[in-house]
């Protein structure tokens, strides 16, 4: 008469990768109740609210056209959107990682006193990651019409690069998850790691300002290509080759199916060392 | 080794499949490391001079029992005896370090509660972040959220931000929604020592109905006079292990005249 599926035995063996996406599936509800507590909490006692997710890139590029749009003698229009364009797709992914190890970390407690599926706290930042992006690319696409400059039909992909971006983000999420719990100082070290990584990677300057040498290791660093991707979506249309988009999709799928095992790999000893 | 022990427990559980909970040789080792290194670049020094050193500590040992559908089952022992781990390894938590547990139905854990709340959202949006770390889906909390409300008694606050409730107030609410659904297997952990006497009396009324409907209690308590009140069977654990487990009246006998 039991419903079976609620039976739960510690000895049978499964593997933790696979149960780990049944489990998740049940706590859906989960999912999107995280992310709307973050967006909710993230503004709640400030005047301008939600509107700072918009704000935020739109001053950074303003700055920063301002101080190097003469100095990298590029036009300024097309720097402008550069700028803001890269800011977006590596905001999502270093916010979005950052969050997956925040999240982590508050959960800590909760995880010693009941049963969650632990890959609820990444795959909701990663939620809350893809809402702010959506809601920043809205101003994006204004200020790019105000400056005259028509997006590509090339927007209609934007979904690619995102989803791309995405599985990276959240398989470096999920990596660095696993191990915040067990060392205080990872986070720390990871934020030190990302400054250098941004400026490793053609955000706010143009592939063509690093010497030839320099240019030629970009190619593995995987943030370039997805900042590329996304920007030639929205702003210079020009895709790469059906080779490479496939490579770059491959990538991030094999990222996050490894952040994905190292993190279930271990999920059932989280609560032990809480 | 692992395998071999394996072998005869999954034939005692399944010739006795009508429990709702059975444990089989369970015991759970919390390893602690001798000196605390809480970074990562200590742990990788340390790891290269191989100066990594545990304490096992076992908070249960070889633990084996079993409840019945419909029962009640009290559990007493001393601070430190492993009642909450006990729980815990019931409720999915923890996985056994050695034997098996095995559940049937749903379970609801209510154990020290407050974790899954937020101080800055209101209280209503705290019903559903907590509903929903519980594993209900909306649903099942849009149906219910009235009388969690009523329950706790907040209806005047319900839409004011956590951080303006008093701790009693936090404590309602908690215990309302942990309880707003029937569980097969319900596990109760120390949670009615908060909120004022009438309240304990309400949460124990609701334990007693939801007993009714026929589930399957697990009742940690320090208080002996409550389990006797309330269970047929008690369970006493002691530095981990089962020291006495039978009549409510027996146990709790036997466990208070220890301690005097």
């Amino acid at each position: 008469m039991r419903d079976i599926a609620l039976m739960y035995d510690s000895a049978r063996r499964q593997s933790p990768f696979v149960e780990e996406f049944r489990s998740l599936l049940r706590y859906s509800e989960l999912i999107r109740q995280l992310i709307l507590r973050s967006i909710k909490t993230r503004y709640k006692r400030s005047i301008l609210g939600i509107a700072w997710t918009m704000i935020n890139p739109l001053l950074t590029m303003a700055v920063l056209t301002l101080v190097f749009s003469r100095l990298f003698q590029f036009p300024t229009r097309t720097y402008a959107l550069h700028v803001l364009s890269g800011l977006l797709i590596w905001n999502f992914f270093a916010q979005t990682s950052l969050a997956a190890m925040g999240e982590m970390m508050w959960s800590g407690s909760l995880l010693g006193r009941i049963y969650v599926p632990k890959t609820a706290f990444a795959v909701g930042a990663l939620g809350t990651g893809l809402v702010n992006l959506v809601l920043a690319v809205i101003p994006y696409l204004v200020i790019s019409l105000l400056l005259g400059v028509i997006p590509p039909a090339t927007l209609l992909l934007l979904p690619v690069p995102v989803l791309f971006t995405g599985l990276f983000t959240l398989g470096v999420g999920l990596a660095l998850s696993s191990m915040v719990l067990y060392f205080q100082d990872i986070q720390p070290t990871y934020e030190i790691l990302l400054a250098a990584w941004f400026y490793l990677t053609p955000v706010i300057y143009p592939v063509g300002l690093l010497p030839a040498g320099l240019a030629a290791l970009l190619k593995w660093n995987p943030m370039f290509h997805y900042v590329e991707l996304f920007r030639s979506t929205v702003l210079t249309g020009s895709l790469p080759g059906l080779a490479s988009l496939t490579a770059q999709g491959l990538f991030g799928l094999a990222v996050f199916v490894l952040g994905w095992w190292i993190f279930t790999r271990r999920a059932r000893d989280y609560a032990y060392q809480i | 080794m692992l395998i071999k022990s394996d072998q005869p427990v999954e034939k005692a559980v399944r010739s006795r499949a009508a429990a709702m909970v059975a444990l089989e040789g369970v015991s759970v080792r919390y390893r602690l490391p001798i000196e605390r290194v809480p970074t990562f670049k200590e742990f990788a020094i340390r790891w290269f001079q191989r100066r990594l050193s545990y304490r096992d500590l076992w908070a249960l040992r070889e633990v084996s029992f079993e409840v019945e559908p419909g029962e009640i089952l009290g559990v007493v022992g001393p601070n430190g005896a492993g009642k909450s781990t006990l729980l815990k390894v019931i409720a999915r938590v923890l996985h056994p370090s050695q034997g098996r547990v095995v559940t049937r139905g749903s379970i609801a854990p209510i154990l020290e509660l407050g974790g899954g709340f937020h101080p800055e959202l209101t209280g209503r949006e705290n019903v559903y972040l907590f509903g929903s770390l519980l594993g209900r889906t909306r649903s099942e909390m849009d149906a219910g959220f009235e009388e969690v409300v009523d329950f706790a008694e907040l209806w005047d606050f319900i839409d004011a931000p956590l951080r303006t409730y008093s701790s009693g107030m936090q404590a309602r609410l908690a215990f309302a929604v942990a309880t707003a659904e029937f569980a097969d297997v319900i596990l109760v952990d120390e949670v009615l020592a908060v909120g004022d006497l009438r309240f304990q009396e309400k949460c124990l009324h609701r334990m007693n109905g939801y007993s009714d409907q026929g589930a399957t209690i697990l009742f940690v308590s320090h208080n002996p006079g409550t389990i006797e009140r309330m269970c047929e069977r008690a369970l006493w654990l002691s530095n981990g292990t089962v020291k006495d487990l039978g009549s409510s009246d027996r146990v709790i006998n036997a466990y208070t005249s220890a301690l005097a």
